[in-house]
């Protein structure tokens, strides 16, 4: 079961509370599209500037493997506060700890509230992709 | 959507299944990059099932292909093989193929994804031809062994040839794995030395078990599309779809050696159509290399000073050179070793840089 603490996205981010921000990152799902769990075939993450605003469901980024390019969609809306500078230097924290080092931008929300139609809890998404693998 | 005869196999070893040519095809059984070296450095067995194999027989097999094909097949030599255009009128490409000349007739390896359309094509054009086309993919299996270890590990099952007389671009029978007058050919798609063989459908799980057992000692390893893929770009081999389609033009994609443009092949499907296409030629297919962390891929485009000058046909991260690589039409003029160039990926601009084509040769040192 995937962490009950955070809000899931059907394009496979999730957005979390922290504080008076959100992070947002990408779940295993989504690096295991990427990989199919050979972390060094991860080569590009490529994240905004900080100070970006931006909508929900906008891309705020895109992700390289050796085979595919995958956007990233922010789940909510707000302004980029911080960038993940680590991950982007080694892309195999997203393989080994998506949830907790691999989170990937910082954002100040419009809204504190994570309750957008498009967001998921655990067990929403984990049905969903389990209905899209059939 | 098709399965090949060695679909089980590759369920069983976790391989990560994708669609390619309307067949159910392994990508990847670890890392693409891993799978790359593995070729590279000892040997690499591959299910190449989903290639289509069209059977030309008939008294007049010469003359269709001859016909169809940009190449010239009544020059071939009985056991030689050659890589061939087949063209629309226009001279435009349709696909790209082998050709095996036999004594009873001629096999033509194309593309998984044109070969219903080659079918037709050629069935259409046989008329006053005593020469008939069947299709036997899905009664067979093909298996490639790709690497410098690979003649070590099929003589280890074969018997009945001496695999070392067998030259590249050359085909010849041998008992394999117990079953007699198996076709083996020394060609592949990868810039390794290695082999392609042609099963019974019923026989290319056990023959597959055969090679992975004699193999397995020697570092040989199954390979998927993924790998492929690059290792074919890495050595400048064209894939249609790519390289080749039919929009492009193939006089501006290093393919000349397969277009007998001689008196002595006579007229063919699309000649006066690649005669025309020499003349309006734009641009030429060439490598490049990009220090910086995007892989160029199909569609991106190439610019000096602001300026659209090439468009990317095929990239990936290079397993051998360990640098992101890339095939590209460039315009003529920019197209000589060392041009800079930006490339475009959605937007943002990276620096890459002109490189002849292939990357790698196993007999060329660098």
């Amino acid at each position: 079961m995937r962490p009950n603490d955070r809000k899931y996205t059907k394009t496979h981010e999730w957005v979390k509370l922290s504080g008076e921000d959100v992070l947002i990152g990408i779940t295993d799902f989504a690096v295991q599209e990427l990989c199919s769990g050979n972390e060094g075939d991860l080569v590009y993450c490529d994240l905004p500037e900080p100070g970006r605003s931006i909508e929900a469901g906008e891309t705020f980024g895109e992700i390289e493997s050796v085979k595919a390019v995958a956007d990233m969609n922010a789940p909510v809306a707000g302004t980029v506060t911080e960038i993940n500078v680590h991950v982007e230097e080694h892309l195999e924290i997203l393989s080994r700890d998506p949830w907790n080092q691999g989170w990937l931008i910082r954002m100040q929300p419009r809204s504190k509230a994570l309750d957008g139609p498009e967001l998921l809890d655990a067990a929403a998404y984990e049905a969903f992709i389990t209905a899209s693998k059939h | 959507m098709k399965e090949t005869p060695l679909h089980t196999v590759h369920v069983q070893l976790g391989a990560r299944m994708v669609e390619f040519g309307g067949w159910q095809m392994p990508l990847q059984y670890g890392s693409i990059l891993e799978e790359g070296r593995t070729v590279r450095s000892t040997s690499g067995l591959f299910d190449l099932s989903h290639m289509g194999r069209l059977e030309v027989q008939g008294r007049d097999a010469v003359a269709l292909v001859d016909r169809v094909c940009t190449n010239h097949c009544a020059r071939m030599p009985t056991g030689s093989i050659r890589y061939s255009l087949l063209c629309r009128e226009d001279g435009h490409p349709l696909d790209d193929l082998l050709i095996y000349r036999d004594e009873q007739g001629v096999t033509l390896v194309v593309n998984a994804s044109n070969t219903g359309r080659d079918l037709e094509w050629i069935r259409a054009h046989a008329r006053g031809l005593a020469a008939e086309v069947r299709d036997t993919t899905e009664t067979s299996a093909m298996l490639a062994l790709q690497g410098p270890r690979s003649q070590e590990i099929l003589a280890r099952i074969t018997h009945a040839v001496d695999l070392a007389s067998i030259r590249y671009y050359h085909f010849g029978f041998g008992t394999v794995a117990g079953l007699p007058r198996t076709r083996i050919s020394r060609t592949g798609y990868t810039g390794e030395d290695g082999f392609e063989l042609y099963l019974p459908a019923s026989e290319g799980a056990r023959v597959w078990h055969e090679l992975m057992t004699a193999g397995a000692a020697l570092g040989l390893r199954p390979i998927g599309l993924g790998a492929r893929d690059v290792l074919r770009l890495e050595a400048g081999m064209a894939l249609y779809g790519h390289e080749l389609s039919e929009e492009s033009n193939p006089r501006e994609a290093g393919v000349e050696f397969a277009l007998a443009l001689t008196p002595e092949k006579g007229d063919f499907l699309g000649r006066s159509g690649l005669e025309n296409l020499g003349r309006t030629r734009g641009a030429r297919l060439v490598g490049i290399t990009t220090a910086g962390p995007r892989v160029p891929r199909q569609g991106h485009e190439l610019f000096r000073n602001g300026e659209r000058v090439g468009q990317v046909a095929s990239g990936g991260v290079s397993p051998t050179l360990d640098t992101n690589i890339g095939s590209a039409f460039v315009r003529l003029g920019l197209d000589q070793e060392g041009e800079q160039l930006e490339l475009d990926v959605r937007g943002k601009r990276q620096p890459c840089r002109v490189r002849e084509l292939p990357f790698y040769s196993r007999t060329r040192k660098k």
